[in-house]
């Protein structure tokens, strides 16, 4: 009897550790619905972006309170994980701080002190994270597609952390023997006179408790972030990693579409001719995207990345002016969508079963997409470099390629593009007018 | 006022030093016209041996491939680097950043390899070669402030060439709350030049005036023609054109150098 906690502690572990992996993978085969782009050139650009902007959290700290906050809040974490290395080791164990006899008393003093000061330092940060969140209102984090599980999502996050850090700072001051060691405590030392009224068997119920919940706490925000904008702090670095490399302004140019183009543009085309044996059957290229499966695999990484900051939105000028696009809300409704579809598959057995549902219309209407003025703020602004303005594009090419569906001016436009080289209505002879004129 | 086509040049057998891709724009809207004619003067005046396509030029194809007509784009691309290409064309200088954005990053992989100048980047370029000065005494201590044009700046990280420029005026260059890279755009783009924009509360132009307007300037300075219109716009708007004037870079140039 005496290994059952060992055991029940072993079981949690695995599940959790389980779920997790489940959640994972059925993240990348949701990503992989996506098209194939090749991100597999200029490696070590790529690298140094990873440890800059994900690592380095460059981006991050342009706006500076926010920034800074963020970096204790994730310095803090980082390292209090090793701790959880610690726990992870005493539960299937049964021993009790096991690294204290390893490192000696001194260093591992140092130590669990740190991680006494970061959980403080975290706790603090996060408190004020939801400060402004939720009393300062910082406009953002109150746009229109931020109510309901967004909203809640965002304070979730901060509970729990409140919480897993308060269960630290706890633990320790109801050890009593580590109390008297008095080594690593600085903050733990003032919770426990808080203590002093309890009995020493109290006070170890109360570590333990404090230990198993704070275990399992961990666990479960493990678990959690599948369903959170929380998973940023996971695919942040892959995101990073992928991200477009070549200038911001440059969009790509559809291959399918060159071809097309070289054929029509070949004057040695025979534009009377059979198509070729096997062509036919082919399947035609769809232009543009309407769906998430015509998106790319990293617009779909990008949808699961995005922490819905509001970064992009607060500075999109469309949005600024009341329009009805939020380059946020495009990212949140492509995941939203993407998890629709791989709900849908795992219902149906691995395969996709028409829903007579998509991304454009149900989710995102051409209304916003032609608010855009292709000005890259929203992916300037991104800290994990997103990309809303390659979906938007991609959208656009579905509504004009496939449905003809522009708005009536930007069909005019293109007519004269077509007619006369000039988006005007105006004589491609008379370019050269200027000249001459005063 | 001389200005050289390709043709010409070509049956003089000559090759000139750089093309000057005038843009639909600069070839076609009044306002903007002014804005062409006054960089020819900085080329003559520096002595650039350039010329243009002229009658051969069309549209970079920009807002048709923003707007999402890929095949429109490509179409276009295709047939202006064919032109390009038989004119052995190595060099480009434009006042327009989206035909700027679109030759120097769209047309590479459709076969079409040039060196791509912005104006103010090539007027950079003659003054660091002794080529051109700017006199910096007629326009002293104006109040001037620059609005970045999103093509030119986020999306091709070119913050410093106008400034250099807008600072060798001799002018008071005051910057916007929202500057270079988080300047806000001036609505234009994305071929929003061309349409009327989605409902909302405010026109973006009007804001990006505002932001332009609280530097409390007496000359708004532009780099691109389409940002140029918005914010003459925006200017009107406001009620403000009796105090407030908005400029391309090549004309506050060329005003200071009496052109
Ligand atoms: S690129 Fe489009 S979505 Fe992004 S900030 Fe600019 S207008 Fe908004
Ligand atoms: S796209 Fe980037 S900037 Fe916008 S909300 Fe998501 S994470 Fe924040």
């Amino acid at each position: 009897m005496q290994y059952l906690p060992n055991i029940i502690f072993a079981l949690i572990l695995i599940a959790g550790v389980g779920f997790f992996v489940k959640n994972i993978r059925k993240l990348i085969r949701n990503i992989n619905l996506g098209k194939d782009v090749d991100r597999s050139d200029n490696k070590a650009a790529r690298w140094k972006n990873m440890a800059k902007i994900a690592l380095g959290q460059y981006k991050m700290v342009r706006r500076p309170v926010s920034g800074i906050l963020h970096v204790a809040v994730y310095l803090g974490f980082i390292i209090i994980n090793i701790e959880v290395l610690e726990i992870i080791i005493d539960g299937l164990f049964g021993t009790h701080r096991v690294f204290q006899p390893i490192l000696g008393a001194a260093f591992y003093g140092f130590l669990i002190g740190t991680f006494e000061v970061l959980a403080a330092i975290v706790f603090i940060a996060v408190v004020v994270f939801w400060i402004r969140r939720n009393v300062i209102r910082i406009k953002r984090f109150w746009n229109k597609e931020m109510t309901g599980w967004p909203k809640n999502d965002g304070n979730i996050i901060l509970y729990f952390e409140m919480v897993l850090m308060s269960l630290f700072i706890v633990m320790n001051a109801s050890d009593i023997a580590f109390q008297e060691a008095g080594i690593g405590n600085p903050i733990s030392q003032f919770v426990y006179p808080l203590l002093s009224g309890f009995s020493p068997e109290t006070l170890h119920l109360i570590e333990q408790s404090a230990w198993w919940i704070h275990i399992v706490g961990i666990l479960a925000f493990l678990n959690y972030l599948y369903y959170s904008k929380h998973l940023h702090i996971l695919l942040a670095f892959p995101n990073t990693f992928y991200a477009k490399l070549k200038p911001k302004g440059e969009l790509d140019n559809l291959e399918a579409v060159t071809k097309e183009v070289q054929l029509m543009m070949d004057p040695n085309a025979d534009p009377y001719a059979a198509p070729a044996e096997g062509t036919e059957s082919d399947v035609p290229e769809k232009f543009g995207a309407s769906d998430v499966t015509d998106l790319n695999w990293v617009q779909l990484m990008n949808a699961y990345t995005c922490t819905e900051c509001g970064r992009c939105t607060s500075a999109c000028p469309a949005n600024l002016t009341g329009k009805e696009l939020s380059p946020r809300a495009i990212m949140m409704k492509t995941r939203d969508r993407m998890e629709e579809v791989g709900a849908n598959i795992d219902a149906n057995g691995g395969t996709f079963k028409d829903d007579g549902k998509q991304l454009l219309n149900d989710y995102i209407s051409p209304e916003e997409l032609w608010a855009c003025t292709s000005c890259n703020a929203c992916v300037e602004e991104c800290p994990v470099n997103i990309d809303p303005l390659s979906i938007i594009i991609d959208m656009r090419r579905y509504l004009v390629m496939e449905e003809s569906a522009a708005p009536q001016e930007l069909n005019m436009m293109m007519t004269n593009i077509e007619n006369n080289g000039a988006p005007w209505q105006y004589n491609q002879m008379d370019r050269l007018n200027w000249k001459d004129e005063e | 006022m001389i200005v050289p086509t390709m043709a010409d040049m070509m049956a003089q057998g000559k090759q000139p030093e750089v093309l000057f891709w005038v843009g639909a724009a600069g070839s076609f809207d009044d306002r903007a016209k002014k804005i062409t004619r006054a960089f020819v003067k900085i080329l003559h005046q520096a002595k650039v041996d350039f010329a243009v396509l002229g009658t051969e030029e069309s549209s970079t194809g920009d807002a048709a491939k923003r707007a999402g007509n890929e095949f429109l784009f490509q179409m276009q691309a295709v047939t202006n680097i064919e032109v390009l290409n038989a004119y052995e064309v190595k060099t480009i200088v434009t006042c327009d950043p989206h035909s700027f954005n679109t030759l120097k990053n769209e047309y590479p992989s459709l076969g079409g390899k040039y060196e791509v100048f912005h104006h103010t980047q090539f007027i950079k370029k003659l003054i660091a070669d002794g080529r051109l000065d700017i006199n910096n005494s007629v326009l002293k201590d104006k109040k001037v402030t620059f609005h970045d044009p999103c093509y030119l700046g986020r999306a091709n990280d070119e913050y410093e060439s106008p400034r250099v420029l807008i600072k060798r005026l001799g002018v008071n260059l005051t910057e916007m709350k929202r500057n270079k890279s988080t300047a806000l755009c001036c609505g234009a783009g994305g071929a929003q030049m061309f349409k009327e924009p989605e409902k909302g509360n405010k026109d973006i132009n009007v804001l990006r005036t505002e932001d332009a307007l609280a530097t409390k300037p007496e000359i708004i300075a532009t780099g691109c023609p389409y940002c140029n219109t918005m914010m003459t716009d925006g200017i009107k708007f406001k009620e403000k054109e009796n105090e407030v004037v908005v400029k391309d870079i090549a004309e506050l140039i060329a005003e200071a150098n009496n052109l």
